[in-house]
């Protein structure tokens, strides 16, 4: 089982219900396992108790010019269709950030100049937390391209906990990032506010969820304020409310010290234990 | 002209709710541009009219023309984002996974493959509110590129505020560190860092910092719901003080951002004369005199 947890907006609570409803899980004494996908902005460790057991390196394929039998033909830098070769008269620049390791510049060059070698992105981490194990995907600063990343923690998590329970904290937003962490999950949990920048960028994600042909249902987070659109919108489309959370300044309390919360906010439990028993009846 | 970038790193910190004030506060002395346009929303306090609309034309997708094609398989061979798979006997391109490398096209025999520009969201300069401008965009669903959306809205806010000779451009630039948000940072005059008093707000704010100064570019913080945790204002405080980045405004937890948003209203229209809307009149007057 799969369980993408996503937003249009950021700063609606993913992070918060991600790792709260992952450590809530674990302490019933299911085998659970939680990544943080968003590898540009990673923090659900900051909330958890964590013991690093591992890192790795996370790489993209590149070009590496090698000058010897190069004959300056320029045919590479005319196959890379995202300008990241530059054929000059006497040498041939390479933009790794550019890279979309489609490998076209290396596999169609005449002289096999253009090997293809790694060359470092960011990391993955796994670590140990009280119940369960924690993968951080991070990406170096001055990458451009987080979906390689986000690709690569996905396959860590999947290959070395196959009979887990997944969630996956997703980045915020609608595009590559977030379809990358949604496509192949079994039921993507949109997080939102019921404001009106809730409401327009859970719109947004709702119609990225449904071009991807992907399951999906909604929770509303800070309930209590801002107006009832969203919840209006959600009757009128027929998509399913996971769970309100209640607006509470104690809960950003909490969370601004990095702690917990269903251990400690009754109501925040109840949305849990909601969560868990739509969870239950998710067909994987 | 100058340009002031707004940016926080980690979202829901108040980015928009407060560059929406600050183009409100200035009016028809700037030109507002909105470049998160993953989920662009500063239209809705602004009142944004959605005129001008131009396409925006970014990346390709292979299609393959199945009376040329003879399903060698070569094109799938070649392809390294599994985008081409058989379904009924025939090779076809998942356009969601397809890059636009044109690997397919280039190795296929019977020039099968066409390399189709997609249409990749839509570009408006609206009027809004206090009779001024915004250019704002609108991204595809699942389209890829938004960096370059992200230039070209930035582009056209600038040649705009230019031929109006406008003192300002107010920039509410994307969340993150990734290629949105370097291409909302790229060429900025000042940018403005606005952060929250929690663990994951001073977290993000250390990342965004350093890709801000790796660009050299100057910047001033706002601290956002400083009252949720003074412990950790004060190590904000700090980490800003070794970084030399000045705070330009300490504004308290207020769920006036989320009455005025519900309102459609900035929140300096939304209480003129409360305390919260002269803080940030000051933080604002403060942003302009780092830039001049």
């Amino acid at each position: 089982m799969k369980i993408t947890i996503a937003s249009g907006k950021g700063g609606t609570g993913k992070t918060t219900i991600s790792t709260n409803l992952t450590s809530y899980i674990a302490s019933m004494g299911n085998s659970v396992v939680l990544a943080d996908l968003d590898v540009e902005e990673p923090n659900s460790a900051l909330f958890l108790q964590t013991k690093l057991l591992n890192t790795q390196t996370s790489n993209k394929m590149v070009p590496n010019w090698e000058e010897v039998d190069c004959t300056l033909c320029g045919q590479c830098a005319k196959n890379c269709n995202f300008n990241a070769i530059v054929a000059m008269p006497s040498e041939i620049l390479v933009f790794p950030e550019l890279c979309h390791s489609c490998y076209a510049c290396s596999e169609l060059c005449p002289t096999n100049s253009l090997p293809m070698t790694a060359a470092r992105i960011g990391e993955i981490k796994k670590f140990k937390v009280d119940g369960f194990d924690f993968i951080e995907g991070r990406l170096d600063l001055g990458q451009e391209m987080a979906v390689p990343l986000i690709a690569q923690t996905i396959e860590y998590t999947t290959k070395n906990y196959p009979n887990h329970i997944k969630i996956f904290d997703a980045p915020p937003g609608t595009s590559c990032p977030v379809i990358e962490a949604s496509r192949g999950s079994d039921f993507v949990m949109l997080i939102t506010e019921a404001t009106p920048f809730g409401l327009n960028d859970l719109i947004l994600a709702v119609e990225t969820m449904r071009v991807l042909d992907q399951k999906f249902g909604v929770i509303i987070n800070r309930y209590g304020i801002g107006d009832a659109s969203v919840e209006e919108y959600c009757q009128k489309e027929g998509i399913p409310i996971i769970t309100k959370v209640q607006n509470d300044k104690e809960v950003a309390k909490l969370y601004s010290k990095g702690e917990l919360l269903y251990k400690k906010i009754p109501h925040f439990k109840n949305s849990l234990d909601e969560i868990i028993s739509f969870i239950g009846g998710i067909d994987a | 002209m100058r340009e002031i970038v707004v940016v926080s790193g980690k979202g829901g910190t108040g980015k928009t709710s407060l560059s929406a004030a600050f183009s409100y506060l200035e009016g028809d002395n700037a030109i507002v541009c909105d470049c998160d346009v993953d989920a662009a929303n500063m239209h809705l306090l602004l009142d944004a009219s959605f005129s001008n609309q131009r396409d925006f034309f970014s990346g390709e997708v292979a299609l393959i023309d199945k009376e040329l094609c003879t399903n060698c398989g070569k094109c799938a061979d070649v392809c390294r984002f599994d985008a081409i798979s058989i379904a009924d006997g025939q090779h076809v391109v998942d356009p969601i996974s397809c890059e636009g490398c044109h690997y397919c096209s280039k190795v296929c025999k019977k020039d099968a493959i066409e390399m189709k520009t997609q249409k990749a969201g839509d570009i408006y300069t609206s009027d809004i509110k206090n009779e001024t401008k915004m250019v704002h965009a609108k991204l595809g669903f699942g389209a890829e590129n938004s960096g370059k959306l992200v230039a070209k809205v930035k582009q056209d806010a600038k040649l705009l505020a230019l031929q109006k000779n406008k003192a300002y451009v107010i920039t509410d630039g994307s969340p993150g560190i990734g290629c949105p948000v370097i291409s909302s940072l790229s060429g900025a005059n000042l940018v403005v860092l606005v952060t929250e008093a929690t663990i994951s707000g001073l977290h993000d704010l250390e990342r965004v910092i350093k890709l801000v100064k790796t660009f050299n570019l100057k910047a001033v913080c706002i601290i956002n719901k400083y009252d949720l945790n003074e412990e950790m204002t004060n190590s904000i405080e700090k980490f800003l003080k070794t970084e030399e980045i000045d705070v330009v405004g300490k504004l308290p937890y207020d769920e006036t951002f989320t009455k005025a948003l519900a309102m459609a209203q900035t929140i300096v229209e939304y209480d003129s004369n409360s305390k919260l809307a002269i803080n940030i009149k000051n933080s604002w007057e403060k942003i302009k005199e780092s830039v001049s």
